[in-house]
């Protein structure tokens, strides 16, 4: 089953869980399978018409999707998906 | 048998002798298409004392040894020298009747007389004997040596934020030998800084940021010079404030400057070191101009402010900037010696807790609306803007 890792600023939606195993055999249906078991990560993850939000940056394996199919890229069992949001904490 | 002096004397008719003044001209034809190579063959502490600018440096008892690493084109014309000409002479005949040599030439008189004709000569720097000690550690690693702490002394590195990711890096980049560093902080050390920035302290509360860090770095190494920005980096000074650095250590805690630093530092040149943090989990990478990705091409638009808390609303592990900002120093060093395979086009995951590191690929976006054109285009004016920016920073207030 492939592996989703959930960064810190989503943990709140997926009730601390930093990783989730999901089915799914492209991103889309993973991402989707993600959203549905924790329902608060929809609106971070996708916009209104369902894409991908563009501060959100989501890596099969060591790949970013954009690069490969997006949404449509293949996933197999053993893959890990990481997803990426922007961060800034630094100095104060 | 003949004595020594007419063994020289000898020699010195068999070999060509060029003149001061014509190995002055030589060196500084314009366009000369006839490139003379130089060769000083004196010992290593004459070598030290001074020598021919442009010089290379082969000893007359290394020569037959040495000599095809630094000129392996034998049609190349060389000119020797030495104190006064002698061991030249003796060395130009080796190199021609020995080792096959084609055009050699030594100089007559050698730097002595080049010096009494007024022509320039070069004094090698050298580290005070002071130096030689605290940075042994440095020179007998082959890959930084001599060379590379000169540089790291030469360099001038410019840390934004003197506080979780900048107390490491200001602490450790002193220690390594940065020449000079500069300080952008518009803060005070507060009581609450301290479990996590290192180069301030108990006894500094109150104090301005940049004055507490400078009071650190000095303690661990004298010699660097600081220069300290106690303002809030902006449109208005950014420019000014960054240009002449060599590599800038980005530990902003906002988007805003972080998008600002990006278009500035592409506009200039300079390469970013960016980290940042949150609860137990960082991120790194080198934004370097011309060499890979920028910052806008990993991340085009800032996420909205509920799904960007910083550090002051969610707080961080006290151990994690230190990681972070030592994994920048050493960036920034690999950077400066020019070794290694600095992190450009990578992203580096740490995670704290799962004690584990996640190695991204950052791509160059083609149609990236900083880096994919020419530099000298970027205006002020769009500096540090981004799709919905006043909504964005309306919603920061």
């Amino acid at each position: 089953m492939p592996k989703i890792k959930i960064p810190p600023v989503l943990r709140n939606a997926t009730s601390g869980e930093r990783e989730v195993n999901v089915e799914g055999t492209n991103v889309r249906e993973v991402l989707e399978a993600l959203a549905s078991r924790h329902p608060a990560t929809r609106e971070q993850l996708f916009s209104a018409e369902g894409e991908l939000n563009r501060y959100v940056n989501v890596y099969l394996n060591d790949e970013d999707v954009r690069v490969l199919q997006g949404l449509d890229t293949p996933v197999a069992s053993d893959d890990t998906v990481v997803i990426l949001p922007a961060m800034a904490g630094g100095s104060r | 048998m003949p004595s020594g002096q007419e063994l020289i004397q000898k020699v010195k008719q068999q070999i060509r002798e060029i003149e001061p003044t014509d190995l002055h001209s030589a060196l500084h034809a314009n366009g000369a298409d006839d490139e003379v190579v130089v060769v000083d063959v004196r010992e290593q502490d004459e070598w030290d004392a001074g020598h021919i600018p442009g010089a290379l440096h082969v000893p007359r008892s290394h020569l037959e040894s040495r000599i095809e690493q630094v000129v392996p084109d034998r049609s190349k014309r060389v000119v020797l020298y030495c104190a006064s000409g002698n061991r030249s002479a003796l060395a130009a005949r080796t190199l021609e009747q020995d080792l096959g040599y084609e055009r050699v030439e030594s100089l007559r008189g050698g730097i002595t007389l080049w010096k009494d004709r007024g022509y320039e000569v070069q004094v090698p720097r050298r580290l005070t004997p002071e130096q030689r000690e605290r940075y042994s550690r440095h020179i007998i690693i082959p890959e930084v040596g001599l060379e590379g702490q000169m540089k790291l002394l030469d360099s001038k590195v410019l840390l934004l934020g003197a506080g979780g990711l900048g107390s490491p890096a200001a602490l450790y980049l002193a220690a390594a030998g940065v020449g000079t560093l500069g300080i952008v902080d518009n803060d005070v050390v507060d009581r609450s800084n301290l479990q996590r920035q290192v180069a301030h302290a108990e006894e500094r509360l109150g104090m301005p940021k940049v004055d507490s860090a400078e009071i650190a770095v000095k303690q661990i190494n004298p010699d660097v010079k600081v220069e300290k920005y106690p303002v809030r980096l902006g449109p208005d000074n950014i420019l000014d404030i960054i240009s002449g650095y060599d590599v800038v250590v980005d530990g902003l805690d906002n988007f805003p400057t972080r998008y600002l630093l990006n278009d500035a530092s592409v506009r200039l040149g300079i390469p970013v070191v960016s980290a940042s943090i949150l609860a137990f989990e960082g991120q790194l990478s080198v934004f370097a101009p011309g060499r890979g990705p920028c910052y806008r091409c990993l991340y085009p638009t800032p996420p909205p402010p509920e799904l960007a808390p910083s550090c002051g609303a969610a707080g961080v592990l006290g151990v994690l900037p230190g990681v972070m900002g030592l994994l920048q120093s050493v960036e920034v060093i690999k950077l400066i010696v020019g070794i290694g395979e600095p992190l450009i086009g990578r992203l580096l995951l740490y995670d704290a807790l799962a004690a584990s590191f996640t190695e991204l690929k950052v791509r160059r976006d083609p149609d990236c609306p900083i880096c994919s054109r020419d530099p000298a285009s970027i205006s002020a004016e769009e500096m540090g803007k981004f799709p919905d920016y006043e909504a964005f920073c309306a919603g920061v207030a």
